[in-house]
């Protein structure tokens, strides 16, 4: 009996999510009175014991097999089955990543359990034995379902940021889990990786400045650009712009494009539908510029300038350019 | 090369989702469907490995009688067959959705040989599970990849790249298999009118499936609190820029 933590990480590099993971388990596992475990996958992971046990887990499972290497959603999803068979948690919580709900997808499929993915909350009176009750979000966060997962060992992942990490530090005994892996799991593993140029990414740019249909088409983001660079960010973009042509996906910011969380969002021309809203929520500050005062986006946003995005962005620039001298 | 599409049919909501009263549903009294995005995407790279290698596309979805519309709409595209496994319920839990298409593609395989790809969306839209495509190829045996930013044919091998913090991971599965696309892949035409006229005269095959009910009970749905912002409007017009570069200087950000 135990809480189980599945451990997210790249060749041995934890991902940040796996701390909130092994925080939120821990709560959980103190609630019903029982331990809180962790799996690891793959011996290049072995050395996250100790992470592991800064979190508070007393036990490490750490599955094993010359091909886990690398990434693969068959093969982790089998190992982490296996260990899951074995020792029978009660509750298994993974991160809420592409890599976590896909793993956690895996277990499920393969132990046939349900699964209840982006949890943001589990129920407070939750004892161990009964259906556990979870809120878990839909549309991108932007509904929220109660959902009951009713079966012996429940499968969930944890929406990422809902838990803020805090350690409690322990130490952990570690397992050796030798699992067996047929050839139906071998395909899927990362075969070659192509290593970004590093540089400010949308995700992890402190200034976003974001253009939507307002903006009117592909040239005219020119001066976003322009302000962009001045303040180090980067530039975004709503689905109806990709959608036609004026920038590629990699720039959209919302459900099916990239969450971000800046220092400040610069929404330009931007009405602020759901699909764009949950993507760009996170931010610590907004500043919408649009003609309507009455735009989703203006409403929500902390600050806004009222008028012609084509001609309040360049003025930005020029008074960030005077005042630079 | 015959790929099989799964698609879902979700509302199209705008600034706002309601639901209705009895907190079961997302009140779609005024909202329109469409194709979840991803799934909408899957419908586009299938289309073009066919233009690309031959063969055809098969566009599938579990749902309501209605939901012969957005495979009609699949059918305007590009894609050729249509199979609709109706259900009376707004929704089916993910487990339950899984074994009902795994096995309406197994009979199709049986008369008709097997579908070299399967695609899915990486989730969908509204229920957002992750977890039903992944389901479907571990019940057909398929290796299968979720989150493709891309897919390609090199011979018998699908080849699938994904973006990772990182950058991009590269995978290579043996066809048949089973791949979960992500929006941005590619970018989804619009119906030419041979299309449109296409998606009128297609046969939509109906086939009945059931599955055991799963685990995963949905028992009501809630809004998330309302994100209240008392908005300071800096000013109008470019006579802001002042106002907008004091406020970038107070957050930190302008230096």
């Amino acid at each position: 009996m135990s809480v189980l933590a599945v451990i997210e990480h790249d060749r041995g590099t934890i991902a940040s999510a796996s701390l909130g993971v092994l925080t939120a388990a821990r709560n959980l596992a103190s609630q019903i009175g029982t331990t809180l475990e962790a799996v690891t996958v793959g011996a290049n992971a072995d050395a996250l014991s100790s992470v592991a046990a800064q979190y508070g887990a007393t036990a490490v499972h750490q599955a094993h097999h010359a091909a886990l290497t690398d990434f693969g959603p068959e093969a982790w999803g089998e190992a982490v089955a296996q260990v899951v068979k074995k020792i029978s948690p009660q509750v298994v919580i993974g991160t809420g990543t592409e890599r976590g709900h896909e793993v956690v997808a895996q277990v499920a499929a393969r132990l046939d359990l349900p699964a209840s993915m982006n949890c943001t909350e589990f129920d407070s009176s939750f004892t161990g034995d009964q259906p556990l009750k979870v809120v878990r979000a839909r549309w991108g966060g932007s509904l929220l379902e109660q959902a009951e997962v009713d079966a012996p060992i429940k499968l969930v992942t944890l929406a990422n940021h809902t838990v803020e990490a805090v350690e409690s530090p322990t130490s952990a005994t570690n397992t050796v889990h030798d699992v067996e892996l047929n050839d139906s799991v071998m395909h899927s593993f990362v075969k070659d990786r192509v290593e970004r140029v590093a540089g400010v990414t949308l995700a992890t740019a402190p200034v976003v400045v974001s253009g939507g249909r307002g903006v009117g088409s592909a040239e005219a983001f020119a001066p976003l650009e322009e302000l962009a660079g001045l303040l180090g960010g980067v530039v975004g973009c709503s689905r109806a712009v990709t959608n036609n042509g004026w920038r590629n996906h990699t720039d959209q910011v919302g459900q099916t494009g990239t969450r971000i969380a800046p220092d400040i969002y610069i929404a330009c021309g931007i009405s602020g539908a759901i699909q764009h809203w949950v993507g760009a929520m996170a931010s610590k500050n907004i500043l919408a510029i649009n003609t309507d005062k009455e735009a989703n986006i203006v409403t929500k946003a902390g600050y806004a300038v009222i008028g012609d995005l084509h001609k309040i962005v360049p003025a930005i620039s020029e008074e960030i350019r005077r005042r630079r001298g | 090369m015959n790929i099989l599409v799964c698609v879902k049919r979700v509302p199209a909501p705008g600034a706002r989702i309601n639901i209705t009263e009895d907190g079961q549903a997302v009140d779609t009294a005024f909202l329109g469907f469409t194709v979840s995005p991803h799934e909408e995407c899957a419908v586009e790279q299938a289309v073009q490995l066919v233009e690309k290698h031959g063969g055809e596309v098969t566009v599938l979805t579990l749902g309501p009688a209605e939901a012969e519309e957005q495979l009609r709409t699949a059918v305007s595209v590009g894609a050729a067959k249509a199979v609709l496994v109706p259900i009376t319920e707004s929704d089916w839990d993910p487990q339950r959705t899984a074994q009902a298409i795994a096995s309406v593609i197994t009979d199709l395989e049986n008369a008709n040989g097997k579908f070299d790809l399967v695609l899915f969306g990486n989730e969908s839209a509204d229920s957002c599970g992750y977890q039903v495509g992944i389901r479907v190829a571990l019940k057909l045996g398929r290796p299968m990849v979720n989150g493709a930013k891309g897919l390609d044919i090199e011979g018998s091998v699908a080849k699938v790249r994904r973006e990772s913090d990182a950058g991009q991971e590269i995978y290579m599965l043996p066809m048949p298999s089973a791949v979960g696309v992500k929006e941005g892949i590619n970018l989804p035409r619009y119906p030419t009118m041979k299309g449109r006229l296409a998606s009128k005269k297609v046969d939509v095959t109906r086939t009945e499936s059931t599955g055991s009910v799963g685990g995963l009970k949905m028992i009501q749905l809630q809004r998330p609190p309302e994100r209240v912002s008392n908005t300071q409007i800096l000013g109008t017009g470019p006579e802001a820029a002042s106002a907008v570069v004091d406020l970038l200087e107070e957050l930190g950000v302008f230096k």
